[in-house]
């Protein structure tokens, strides 16, 4: 025998998990990077839909109604949102995000008569401007907090985790603090800036209570408050929401993106956001809430059939972000050169955190930052939006339904053990629902 | 409802009336809409508010402003998010008295609970008595001056602005402290991380014996030392690990 023995994969240690090690020698610090879970995790598209047949009947694709509305946060605010489609756009700073990148999901958002968020930082004029219905963020950090605006938003949230990094705060790398974003923020242009895991003036459920009357008392009960949480023990962080007063609550799991933190945070910390939709639900009906407080899911929803199980499961409404942002040319095949220079290549660029963005997107360069247009842009969002609706819809439909909300876990089957346990949704071909049945 | 017009006063030549709110009758919603002038103008006027009971939010997000005395003890936030407005409350207030002030003036008579001033952005909070942990934390420009002394974790990650202690300091006193000033009359428990003492000049002097003045506290300036960030900890460095 002769020539070179075939060597099996080294399952411990794969190429990523050798170079990490190397990187990590070199330099003595974690990761920092941007952008979602990269691990393979059971999500939406571990379930599918049983369209309607004999033992059900559709509604007709192209000709019969089915409605995509949702209001938000009539539990106790005097001016609830109404949204035309169940589908926002979640928080992201001016500072991890461009001028321009705001305002063209402004733009894109209220065309399609939905929401946008500020995010770490504060509100911008121009992101005010840009959009029809405005959520403020109320961030541990406070950077930008501005009493005034929160009057002139239309709703509010308070922010205690997300997805990306529950526990954990936010940082800014110095290469993307500005001056303008300095100044936003109250700190010196150019450091690495920190974003604070609690808020500086409340601790636990009781106290979330008195901050969220003291939010209202400021706004005069007008603005629905919303409370966002990163998916880890779900039920209980709901359900402590709603008691708290929350008009509705924010579900973010462990696919949803950040501008920039360690990767072991990204990776693994919290649970997806296919499990963490049920836990929410449980918990609001345990307490009579379900679709008086309502839910909005996030992390790692991509396309209408995401929306559509999102929704089936007991969702309100989703939110997007790494999505906007690809939809706004993030990831695409342009400036190829710029995304060599960052180590990288379209498809695979996380790269967030370096303020180097090829496509303008997550810059303060201005050059790189022309590289957007945000009318442009706003186009390109609204497309997004209005095909996510319109698969959503398709979706429902096909299920016999008149309202995306009307669609329900029973419309829904597994194709893995994981997925069907964490869904609750019999694996398909069966009705056995691991843990349940 | 449980407001009305009381004694009028003369504060020179003008005639200022007082109003009155009692909140055993009218609630923190009507105190709350009355004083952020939702119905009727408020600026230059006074008012008085009765049986705080130490409820929560009371007199936030004012814009104009007013002269607000509060009788009693407050809860959580009261005074916070406020512009131009002067607030003063008789009596010991909760958790994050005047937290994210924008201007205008706090002042307490007693003793705060925690992170009293976080956040604020502008304007005095004075404290007459001694405020508890965390007092200052995330401060972004407001001035806050306590005649007695501070709890524990005070002034972490402060920004900007100064806070000012008659008396001492808890352990970890500006931890991750960013561009704020810190002065302190008596012991230091401990300093937090990238806190470090500074030198306190004349012109230092001068600025906080105005500000004491101004916050009507009688202690002679150059009994302080300062304290601020030593700015080793502004971006992330292999080095710096033990302190991250």
């Amino acid at each position: 025998m002769s020539g070179e023995r075939t060597t099996r994969s080294w399952a411990s240690f794969p190429p990523h998990v050798i170079s990490e090690i190397h990187r990590a020698a070199d330099q003595g610090l974690y990761y920092i990077r941007g952008s979602g879970a990269w691990r393979a995790l059971p999500s939406f598209d571990d379930l599918v839909f049983l369209g309607a047949s004999v033992s059900r009947y559709p509604l007709e694709g192209y000709r019969e109604r089915c409605d995509t509305d949702v209001t938000i946060g009539a539990r106790y605010a005097s001016k609830p949102v109404e949204l035309k489609i169940p589908i926002t756009i979640a928080g992201m700073s001016f500072g991890a995000l461009s001028a321009s990148a705001k305002r063209a999901l402004g733009l894109g958002a209220s065309a399609m008569g939905t929401s946008t968020t500020t995010g770490d930082g504060g509100m911008t004029m121009e992101e005010r401007e840009a959009s029809q219905t405005l959520v403020y963020q109320v961030l541990p950090s406070r950077y930008g907090m501005d009493p005034d605006h929160l009057r002139i938003a239309d709703a509010i949230e308070v922010v205690v985790g997300q997805g990306a990094k529950p526990g954990g705060g936010g940082m800014l790398l110095g290469q993307k603090v500005t001056e303008r974003v300095a100044g936003m923020r109250t700190l010196p242009a150019g450091i690495d800036q920190r974003s604070a895991c609690r808020h500086p003036d409340w601790t636990g459920p009781d106290d979330l209570t008195i901050k969220i009357q003291e939010l209202r008392e400021v706004t005069n009960w007008e603005k629905p408050v919303y409370v966002k949480v990163g998916a880890t023990r779900t039920q209980y962080d709901v359900a402590l929401a709603v008691k708290a007063g929350a008009d509705a609550v924010v579900v973010d799991g462990m696919q949803g993106g950040t501008a920039a933190t360690q990767e072991v945070f990204i990776e693994d910390v919290g649970i997806p956001t296919l499990p963490a939709v049920r836990l929410a639900v449980d918990a609001l009906k345990e307490l009579g809430v379900h679709r008086e407080v309502q839910l909005i899911v996030s992390g790692g929803i991509r396309t209408g059939a995401d929306v559509a199980k999102a929704l089936a499961l007991g969702a309100d409404a989703v939110s997007i972000g790494m999505a906007a942002l690809m939809a706004l040319n993030c990831n695409a095949p342009l400036y190829l050169e710029d995304y060599e220079a960052l180590g990288t290549h379209p498809g695979a660029c996380n790269m967030c955190q370096t303020g180097r963005c090829p496509v303008g997107v997550t810059t303060q360069d201005p050059v790189l930052e022309a590289r957007l247009d945000p009318e442009e842009g706003g186009r390109r969002v609204r497309n997004y939006l209005s095909t996510l609706a319109m698969e959503c819809q398709t979706l429902a439909r096909a299920c016999g339904k008149s309202h995306v909300h009307n669609l329900e876990p029973e419309d829904l089957a597994a194709l893995t053990i994981e997925a069907a346990a964490m869904a609750r949704v019999p694996l398909a071909g069966t009705d056995w629902i691991p843990g349940r049945s | 409802m449980g407001t009305g017009a009381g004694q009028g006063l003369f504060l020179g030549w003008q005639r200022v009336t007082v109003e009155t709110i009692d909140l055993d009758v009218a609630g923190v919603r009507v105190l709350n809409r009355r004083l952020q002038g939702r119905d009727e103008p408020v600026a230059g006027r006074r008012f008085v508010v009765t049986n705080a009971k130490g409820r929560h939010a009371l007199a936030v997000g004012l814009t104009e402003a007013m002269d607000v005395r509060i009788r009693g003890h407050v809860g959580y936030y009261c005074a916070g998010m406020n512009r131009k407005a002067d607030v003063i409350v008789e009596g010991n207030a909760g958790t994050g008295v005047a937290e994210n002030l924008m201007s205008g003036t706090v002042r307490v008579t007693g003793d705060t609970s925690q992170s009293a001033g976080a956040s604020g952005r502008g304007g005095l909070l004075v404290i007459e008595g001694s405020a508890s942990a965390r007092c200052g934390i995330t401060m972004k420009g407001i001035d806050i001056v306590v005649g007695g002394s501070i709890g524990h974790m005070s002034a972490f990650m402060a920004q900007a602005g100064r806070l000012v202690v008659c008396g001492d300091a808890g352990a970890y006193l500006g931890d991750s402290i960013y561009e704020a000033e810190l002065f302190v009359r008596g012991r230091v428990e401990s300093l937090g991380a990238d806190c470090v003492e500074k030198d306190m000049d004349e012109r230092d002097t001068e600025a906080l014996q105005a500000l004491l003045e101004r916050a009507g506290l009688a202690a002679d300036a150059g009994e302080f030392r300062r304290y601020g960030s030593a700015r080793q900890l502004y971006n992330f460095r292999v080095d710096n690990a033990a302190a991250y």
